[in-house]
């Protein structure tokens, strides 16, 4: 199962400063997990101390967010985008 | 070869006919399509209700834009009932196949004191000034004094705020509020094009003034040289049509999108980050707000602002211009508007990438049961937004996860 994560600019520095990695997992909790063993802390960027994502962070598997799709339980076709969505405040 | 005279009673036989005020009971009953051939300074000085402007002189070009449908019914008239019979056999060869042409004209529908209006007209330099917005039918002249009219309301006059502010003034929006606190500084102007080198150590909101009004006399331009705040945001939010936030910094955000859902304000948000921008638009009531996509900031060391991550000078340009891009859509109520469609920009790939967005029904300000109903603490919320949540929301934090 292997699919493709895109990051923001913002988590770029937690995963060895790529843009997009590929990765394996059939939910989106195994494809975090994946990248974490790769990128320790990571795992810690999009998700909490209980394991829930963090409320400042969406994720997006295609066009559809997760948490309408069981949060980190949600499945992650081969082939899949993961795309991480983080706030950003910047305007000026 | 027929004299006119021949060639117009031949035209007569071929044109059916109606009586103002059976195109007056016609327009009571029926969907038609009413359209004014006359000249310009006819149409200004008075016309039908609901007829659209195609004047003779442009009908072949400008019939399919302003009459499209061919199979329906279509009512012509003008002054004396003379130039319409002529524009209704041209529209027959066009293949419109039911063309009314009003004998007698305006005139005689005037003198039936049959109901008529006139129309508010730009001056000679604002139609030459607004030509390229006149001649799109979507805006057309009615469409320009709707943006004549419009309040727009911009939170900052920054990277997001120039580029915004500078189009919509140049399309005419004719008053643009903007708020900002700050003064010009050199490192602003590798991207805030409305301010230059002259003006550093200026308000920003009087350097964004002399530009907007210099680019269009149309414009005013009210500057609020101040911090948005929980004391001030009702006072200024109140008098707009809608809001671009360009703001750079979460409190900022957090404290607008409580107003706008008070005030029913659309935002058109931008929010950017060095080579990444994401654009959407909030609407209260029809769609997602700020809260249901983002229920907390992120903790302020994850979340650095442009002065301290940087920033590609032109991607501010991308992303304003596409937020003045959507409020105007939104004034004129046309196309499609980003409303619960997130935008997403990547400078370095040249991408657009759009996801949905959906309402949270756990929203604390705009979902089922709301938690937040008046403003709150939001440097605090912000500062250590999972503390403030746990005193003050504990519902927000069992979101879904």
């Amino acid at each position: 199962m292997s699919v493709t994560v895109r990051l923001p600019g913002a988590l770029r520095d937690a995963a060895g400063g790529k843009t997009k990695l590929e990765a394996t997992g059939g939910t989106l909790r195994d494809v975090i997990a994946d990248v974490d063993r790769r990128h320790p802390g990571f795992r810690g960027r999009i998700v909490d101390e209980s394991g829930r994502l963090r409320t400042y962070v969406n994720v997006y598997v295609g066009d559809e967010d997760v948490r309408t799709h069981g949060g980190v339980d949600a499945a992650v076709p081969d082939g899949a985008e993961v795309m991480i969505i983080p706030a950003m405040a910047g305007g000026r | 070869m027929p004299t006119y005279r021949e060639l117009f009673s031949e035209l007569k036989k071929r044109v059916r006919e109606a009586t103002p005020q059976q195109v007056a009971d016609l327009l009571r009953s029926q969907d038609v399509q009413l359209a004014d051939v006359r000249e310009k300074n006819e149409w200004d000085a008075g016309h039908l209700p609901g007829a659209v402007h195609l004047p003779k002189s442009y009908l072949e070009q400008w019939a399919e834009d302003r009459i499209p449908d061919k199979g329906k019914t279509t009512v012509l008239y003008c002054a004396g009932g003379v130039r319409s019979v002529m524009a209704a056999d041209t529209l027959r060869t066009l293949g419109y196949t039911d063309v009314i042409s009003m004998s007698g004209g305006f005139n005689r529908w005037k003198d039936a004191g049959l109901e008529w209006v006139t129309p508010e007209s730009l001056s000679p330099e604002q139609a030459q000034r607004y030509s390229r917005h006149l001649l799109i039918p979507e805006v057309g002249e009615s469409g320009q004094h709707r943006l004549l009219k419009s309040k727009v309301l911009l939170i900052g006059a920054g990277g997001l705020g120039s580029p915004a502010a500078y189009y919509l003034a140049a399309a005419g929006v004719g008053t643009l509020g903007i708020v900002d606190s700050d003064v010009v500084d050199l490192t602003n102007l590798q991207r805030q094009i409305l301010h230059s080198s002259e003006r550093i150590g200026e308000p920003k909101v009087e350097s964004a003034k002399r530009t907007l009004e210099a680019l269009n006399p149309d414009v005013t331009v009210v500057g609020y040289q101040e911090r948005l705040t929980s004391a001030n945001i009702d006072r200024i939010i109140a008098d707009y049509d809608l809001v671009i936030d360009g703001a750079d910094n979460f409190p900022t955000r957090y404290l607008l999108n409580d107003a706008a859902i008070k005030w029913n304000k659309p935002v058109v948000h931008g929010s950017i980050y060095r080579f990444e921008g994401q654009l959407t638009v909030f609407k209260p009531q029809d769609g997602p707000c700020y809260r249901c996509l983002f229920p907390t900031p992120p903790p302020p060391e994850l979340a650095p602002s442009c002065a301290e991550a940087g920033v590609l000078g032109v991607l501010p340009g991308v992303v304003g211009t596409l937020q003045a891009n959507e409020a105007i859509k939104l004034l004129l109520g046309i196309g499609d508007p980003l409303i619960g469609r997130y935008l997403l920009f990547d400078a370095l790939d040249a991408s657009f990438r759009e996801v949905r967005l959906r309402k949270d029904p756990e929203c604390p300000v705009c979902g089922e049961r709301r938690t937040i109903t008046e403003y709150i603490d939001y440097e605090g919320f912000c500062a250590s937004p999972s503390e403030w949540q746990a005193e003050h929301a504990p519902r927000a934090t069992t979101a879904a996860g």
